[in-house]
């Protein structure tokens, strides 16, 4: 579904993505690992189109979408989440999440009805699959950091994507937030079919859910399969201190 | 919306509208001042509050929507009455001309492109003897027998005037309104989504100059005149002050701004001619200890207490 | 609408009205720079700058009338601007500098309240009525230059702006107080770390832009009528200059001016009518292009 192809993006002389290749099947949970400063947001942000490639090939679904604008790419079905959280804060959880399905059920320009009723369904439908339905009307900007997480994760999925990429989603959360967002992984790729793309810093997570595992270092693309294969291989053991077994735990 | 706002609004209705049969006409010709820039104020609040632009010379709009109407009515053979349709859609066409050129910008360099744009469009108005008559404006403007008395101006303001704020207050709440307030909070995020941010916000602009452009026909109605001062930047910077003053996150903010501004220049106006002096000083006051605009202010209380007792 | 033929503009009153524009630039990058400084240090859009010039014309017009002759006017053109740095003072000790952390749109509004009341002030102090100052003796008149008459007021503007541009250069680049000003409005809290009493900095940048911003008002005095509405045109004017030239960059303020004083020269001698246009097309051409300003900004 999703193919990079030898990806180059650099700033200022700095290589932030030096060579990355990855390979996304329909209905794969793959994972993306590595150090901090690897570039694995900023790969995020090449494919989702906040930046634009130097070099190198993004195909989703056989379509070239390097260098588009995120809206554009947004609609071609894949959403993502951000590692830091970058929710409406003003608006209440239910409207974050009505943001993004009106953008989706194409209602932006809808000048005269009242939003408060339109598709209210299904926006609490969403709410209700990752355990916010009864914190809907609170301002976001008060949520705990965990729940503004899951709501990141929420808006994201309020387009209906094809693919979902998420960023570190469970970046600052306590381990039961950590299970529980897992759990949610587990059932929006089992149940609901859906392709999903994330990175992680949480090893444990990491080999829990994903059925495909890519690791990056100084912005190149060590090692790319399952993770049995990723787990016993050699480089990516040097490039978590030396042959630390103690990070695959 | 609940019954207690319904009726206060009610209320508020009956008594704009029995304003003409109880006060002299000098508080009718305030009330409608009040009513059009408040309309104004509410059309730039539009893009300002609930958009997140910075809309640095929303003035442009209102005073070409006076000089069309004011236009029409002087340079061609046309019914005065066209002058009202003349208005925004003359208004609107600016916006989307300036729009086009400025909405890739963001920020404070849209609204400085905006202030320069729209310095060029006074500068020629203030120039153009001939067509717009200049610094002198235009005057004895032909109005409509009916709305051409003070009272007749007072009830056709009204009319106008509180269409545009239901429209407005629709196109807030619509799906339209909800992502512009996304825009404002979080741009990339709205991006994100699938929104053409751009796209969203000139069609906002240009929404916002057609109601400016109608409040600019209501001025020239209840005025009769129309001149270059409607476009000088310092009347932009009365109305962004008209939105802050009354708080901006609320629909009614600006119009209570409106109000309070206009009564103070009117009643402080009548004791000295130093008006401006205490309107400065009580600006300076309100932007020292409420930043939050007067409604923010009392709604903060209110809304608390009630939270409260909740 | 006519345009007036260009056919018969002769080379000598090309040169002359060039000259006639950067002389105006002297005092179009006196006030910028002054605003310039306050916008790139302080990040605070002083709209009552306006406000400061007028008062330095008002009062360089009472000193200078109230002692008479070439030494009344030289007297003024030192103490008036210090009178506005004094209010400047006041203004910025008094209440700006417990704003600082505002948003800079409150910040540009309560600026604006100053407009109006210092508006109304000069409006009490002066009267509604206009001014009118002329030059000292010595620089009265015009002499012969390519068979037109140049003024010598203007020289002497002419020769002004370079001497102040290098004052400046000087103060913001070699001085200690420049130095930690250049530091300041680049990194506010650092400075502050380092121990430096960055308020009073603050408020010395604040002070020396409105002299500046007097300095201006002085200069002007004897071009023009002295009125009231004189702080409305120059402040868009000094705006749009910065803007173009490049927040907070000084030379940027002198580029600016220089494309506003001469565009505008240009104006008066091909459409005399629209005069005021062209300064303002060539800003919008600028900012189309570059939004951010020709020179480097420290925004």
């Amino acid at each position: 579904m999703l193919v990079v192809e030898d990806l180059h993006k650099s700033f200022d002389g700095f290589m932030a993505v030096n060579g990355a290749f990855l390979t996304v099947d329909k209905g794969q949970v793959v994972a993306v690992i590595g150090p901090n400063g690897a570039g694995k947001t900023t790969l995020f942000n090449l494919i989702t189109g906040q930046l634009a490639p130097d070099q190198g090939t993004i195909r989703f679904k056989d379509q070239p979408i390097q260098g588009l604008v995120p809206h554009r790419i947004c609609r071609m079905g894949i959403s993502r989440s951000f590692q830091v959280v970058n929710i409406f804060a003003r608006l209440t959880v239910f409207e974050n999440v009505q943001v993004a399905v009106l953008s989706h059920r194409k209602k932006a320009f809808s000048l005269f009805t009242p939003a408060r009723r339109l598709l209210r369904e299904e926006t609490l439908a969403i709410l209700d699959s990752v355990g916010l339905a009864d914190k809907a009307q609170r301002t976001s900007g008060t949520l705990s950091h965990g729940d503004q997480k899951v709501l990141e994760m929420a808006i994201a999925l309020g387009n209906r994507p094809e693919l979902l990429i998420l960023d570190e989603p469970t970046a600052g959360m306590s381990p039961e937030e950590t299970a529980v967002t897992l759990k949610l992984m587990q059932h929006l790729s089992g149940q609901m079919g859906l392709t999903i793309l994330f990175c992680e810093h949480d090893m444990g997570m990491v080999f829990a859910v994903a059925q495909k595992i890519m690791v990056m270092q100084a912005g190149k693309t060590i090692a790319q399969g399952t993770p049995e294969q990723v787990r016993g291989n050699l480089l990516v053991q040097e490039a978590y201190l030396g042959g630390a077994d103690q990070c695959f735990r | 919306m609940n019954r207690k706002t319904l009726i206060t609004l009610i209320v508020v209705g009956i008594a704009f509208c029995l304003v003409p049969q109880v006060l002299p006409r000098f508080y009718v010709y305030m009330l409608s001042l009040i009513l059009v820039l408040g309309t104004l104020a509410t059309s730039l609040n539009l893009v300002l509050g609930f958009g997140g632009m910075y809309q640095f010379h929303h003035a442009v709009f209102y005073g070409i929507g006076a000089y069309a109407f004011a236009l029409v009515g002087a340079r061609t053979t046309l019914s005065p009455w066209i002058g009202y349709v003349a208005a925004p859609l003359v208004a609107a066409a600016l916006g989307l001309v300036m729009g086009l050129i400025t909405v890739r910008l963001s920020k404070l360099y849209f609204g400085m492109l905006q202030i320069s744009l729209g310095s060029l469009v006074w500068a020629i108005v203030f120039r153009w003897y001939d067509f717009t008559g200049g610094d002198d404006g235009l005057h004895g403007i032909d109005i409509p027998e009916p709305i051409a008395s003070t009272s007749g101006a007072y009830y056709f303001t009204l009319a106008v005037a509180g269409v545009c704020l239901v429209l407005m207050y629709l196109i807030v709440n619509s799906p339209f309104g909800r992502i512009f307030q996304g825009i404002r909070d979080n741009p990339d995020r709205t991006e994100a989504v699938g929104v053409n941010v751009r796209r969203h916000q000139l069609v906002g602009l240009v929404l916002a100059a057609a109601f400016a452009g109608v409040a600019g026909s209501l001025f020239a109605t209840v005025e009769g005149s129309a001149f270059p001062q409607l476009l000088f930047w310092s009347l932009s910077l009365e109305l962004i002050i008209m939105c802050l003053l009354g708080g901006w996150f609320m629909f009614l903010g600006p119009l209570l701004g409106a109000a309070i501004m206009v009564a103070l220049r009117t009643f402080v106006g009548i004791y000295t001619e130093y008006w401006t002096l205490v309107l400065g000083i009580v600006m300076m006051l309100l932007i020292f200890f409420l930043p939050e605009g007067v409604l923010g202010f009392l709604h903060k209380r209110f809304a608390g207490k009630a939270a409260q007792e909740r | 609408m006519r345009m007036e033929t260009t056919a018969t503009i002769s080379v000598s009153a090309l040169a002359q009205q060039f000259l006639v524009g950067l002389s105006r630039t002297t005092i179009l990058f006196i006030v910028s720079s002054g605003l310039s400084l306050m916008l790139g240090v302080l990040r605070i859009p002083n709209i009552a700058h306006g406000s400061l010039y007028m008062i330095g014309a008002f009062l360089t017009y009472t000193i200078a009338t109230a002692i008479g002759g070439g030494w009344g006017f030289a007297l003024a053109l030192g103490l008036a601007p210090l009178g506005v740095a004094m209010v400047g003072f006041v203004l910025e000790r008094g209440l700006l500098c417990r704003l600082y952390d505002r948003e800079h749109l409150m910040l540009l509004l309560f600026t604006f309240s100053f407009t109006l009341v210092l508006n109304d002030l000069v409006k009490l102090i002066w009267g509604s009525d206009f001014r009118s100052l002329t030059a000292p003796v010595l620089l009265q008149g015009a002499f012969d230059m390519m068979g037109l008459p140049f003024p010598r007021y203007n020289l002497f503007l002419l020769a002004l702006g370079p001497l102040v541009a290098l004052g400046l250069w000087v103060l913001t680049n070699r001085t200690r107080i420049g130095k930690i000003a250049r530091a300041a409005a680049l990194d506010r809290d650092m400075v502050d770390a380092v121990g430096i009493n960055v308020s009073w900095v603050f408020a010395a940048v604040f002070v020396i832009g409105c002299f500046l911003a007097g300095l201006g008002g002085a200069l002007v005095a004897p071009t023009q009528n002295i009125t009231q509405g004189m702080d409305h045109t120059i402040i868009m004017e000094a705006f749009l200059i910065v803007i173009i030239g490049g927040l907070g960059n000084i030379w940027g303020a002198l580029l600016g001016a220089a494309i506003f004083g001469l565009t505008d020269a240009m104006g008066i001698l091909l459409w005399p009518q629209f005069a005021i246009v062209f300064p303002y097309i060539a800003v919008v051409v600028v900012l189309v292009f570059r939004p951010k300003g020709l020179l480097k900004s420290t925004w």
